[in-house]
């Protein structure tokens, strides 16, 4: 505080201040530096011909490769598929998904009983925190062709004659994939419409009341105009994530016998990267990947503007 | 009129209990499935199926082969280590970048905005992380479950941010006036006014932490640095498991009720057993946890 205040100096802009914010920041900046913005020349692995044993001095001098690795892929008998089992699961998964949060919350909003209430929040709030080794091997189990719940159920109820091997038969496992993590994220996914429908003004149900609306009118006509925003936000980051499918889930329920239905976008690029080794390929469709991640965000956010006059930008 | 209304209130809200405690009943059966069958004898699995509700004939020699198992205590212990290493210093430094980012005089914030933003939304991809850590000599090494994690994100400054915007310029003038200096700004001021944030994202952390095991699955190769998630990942996909699955296919069609050997229902016990143990320390932190939960969504809504 000794410091001669010269012309122009302002207030928390002195060298020592400076020096303090900034080395409070150096571990973050290094670590961000490091782990986020140097692996970005990863994407330059799609335009070359690299080998693994070229280390990462390989990256910049192995020979440009044009978009043959994109050729090679897109020609790929295995890439049709597994767009298709990623595009399949995740829209049928985040539409069923989005539904049932939407719903459950309404619901939930409905108990009159406070204590009870967060009870059920509580309670259905825990398997997302569970991990998906975990919760999927409960799953196989659950499914197992030998003993498991629902073969000894559907066999008590004489619906089959003979145990199914869910696990096994690729037709099953988008409805496995689908449900699966419904049970695990519905009380999860509520929480932020929970959230917005606490923040709705109480007076407008009392006037809905005064007209006698009906419980169904109330929710239609009061609730869901409120909530609204968090809904079309929960969208648009369901569109932008459509190429994103749960790795760790996926990868969990996955076995050689359903492959055909259980191979996606994030499983490729991890069996054809880092078990075939083939890193130019796995990189294209990363890039792909992103792409066209960035590319459905923009438009579900132009739709969702246009619409709603409501959008994340 | 009235009591007519009271009396379709009070049947609406028996049918939600029951329609409520049926959902909880289901989110909560997979996790005891799992218990009671681990604490079920192999040999009652094997002819009687899976228990449903309770243990048909209980026993605990699963979970003495688990608790014997030298490679789970060694899993357990390096993802307990890991867990609370990367936790606090996590959540240390990422918070310290989140003081600095959020004062209005910080010279250089364009850089720091930019580089943030592009992290946020690119990514290089396994492959490149593949060469860096190999480049970097921890590629199957202890650290790769350390260093590589250390900085939480720029999602996470931004919701570290919303927090230190709200604390009063008050407060932080009349510490400067006081000729106190940033770093004590932060550790005096800002660390015990953030308290919520910092255990919220420390818990969500934590649980990513203790769960994950794609960092084990990618970036290492030798068994003596597994992960607990990572060594029943390899459980479940192991062979045994595999080829239990292709025998019940081809037995499947033969006989009304197959049932597995001995050993196999004693290998799925044991599995089982092992999932009990790897869950349990979250279900037993988690309702003290749950409400830290809750709040860091909200503080990260705010933003949204």
């Amino acid at each position: 505080m000794n410091k001669k205040k010269k012309k122009g100096f302002r207030p928390g802009y002195d060298r020592a201040t400076q020096f303090q914010l900034h080395t409070l920041m150096l571990p973050g900046t290094i670590l961000m530096l490091m782990f986020s913005i140097v692996p970005l020349f990863g994407l330059l692995l799609a335009f070359k011909n690299y080998k693994v044993v070229e280390g990462i001095k390989g990256v910049f001098t192995s020979p440009w490769y044009g978009f043959q690795n994109f050729k090679i892929i897109f020609g790929n008998f295995d890439f049709r598929r597994m767009l298709t089992n990623t595009l399949g699961i995740n829209l049928i998964g985040n539409l069923v998904g989005i539904l049932a949060a939407i719903g459950f919350a309404l619901f939930i909003n409905e108990i009159a009983h406070a204590k009870f209430k967060s009870v059920v929040q509580t309670v259905t709030y825990m398997p997302h925190f569970i991990s998906w080794v975990v919760f999927g091997s409960i799953i196989i189990t659950l499914l197992s062709g030998d003993g498991g719940l629902f073969n000894q159920i559907l066999l008590k109820l004489g619906v089959i004659k003979t145990p199914i091997v869910f696990m096994a038969q690729p037709k099953y496992f988008w409805a496995i994939a689908i449900l699966s993590n419904l049970v695990k994220e519905l009380g999860w996914s509520t929480i932020l419409y929970t959230a917005a429908i606490s923040g709705v003004d109480q007076e407008l149900y009392e006037a809905a009341d005064l007209d006698g609306a009906s419980r169904i009118q109330k929710m239609r006509y009061v609730t869901l105009p409120c909530i609204k925003g968090t809904i079309v936000i929960m969208v648009i980051f369901a569109v932008a994530g459509i190429m994103n499918n749960n790795f760790d889930q996926i990868f969990v329920l996955q076995n050689p016998f359903n492959i055909e239905r259980s191979e996606v976008i994030d499983t490729y690029i991890y069996k054809v990267g880092m078990q075939q080794l083939q890193f130019g390929m796995a990189a294209a469709v990363n890039i792909f990947k992103s792409i066209l991640a960035i590319i459905l965000l923009g438009i579900a956010n132009f739709v969702s503007n246009k619409l709603t006059d409501n959008g994340l930008f | 009129m009235n009591k007519i209304k009271s009396k379709r209130e009070k049947r609406y809200q028996a049918v939600l209990t029951a329609v409520m405690i049926l959902i909880m009943l289901i989110t909560v059966y997979p996790v005891w499935y799992s218990l009671i069958n681990s604490l079920n004898s192999a040999q009652d699995i094997a002819k009687n199926g899976f228990a449903m509700i309770l243990p048909g004939e209980f026993s605990v020699d699963s979970w003495k082969s688990v608790l014997k198992n030298p490679e789970i205590f060694r899993a357990f212990g390096i993802t307990l280590s890991r867990t609370v290493i990367v936790t606090i210093l996590q959540t240390m430094i990422t918070a310290m970048f989140a003081y600095g980012f959020s004062r209005e005089n910080l010279t250089g914030k364009k850089f720091y905005t930019a580089i943030g933003f592009l992290s946020m939304y690119l990514n290089g991809g396994v492959i490149a992380y593949f060469i860096l850590f190999n480049a970097l000599h921890i590629y199957n090494t202890y650290w790769v479950y350390i260093i590589p994690c250390l900085f939480g994100g720029f999602y996470n400054v931004i919701i570290f941010n919303t927090n230190c915007k709200a604390i009063p310029d008050s407060l932080f003038e009349s510490a400067k006036i006081d000729g106190a200096s940033e770093y004590t700004v932060f550790f005096k001021i800002v660390i015990p006014l953030s308290k919520p944030v910092i255990s919220a994202l420390g818990i969500f952390t934590a649980v990513g932490t203790w769960n994950d095991y794609s960092q084990t699955l990618y970036y290492t190769k030798s068994s003596e640095i597994q992960t607990l998630s990572y060594y029943m990942l390899s459980i479940t996909k192991s062979s045994a498991s595999a080829a239990q699955l292709g025998e019940t296919m081809s037995a499947g069609a033969s006989s009304v009720l197959t049932t597995m050997s001995n050993s196999a229902a004693n290998y799925k016990t044991i599995e089982l057993a092992c999932m009990v143990l790897s869950a349990l320390p979250l279900i037993i932190i988690y309702p003290f946890a749950q409400k830290f939960f809750e709040k860091g969504v909200m503080v990260g809504s705010v933003k949204g």
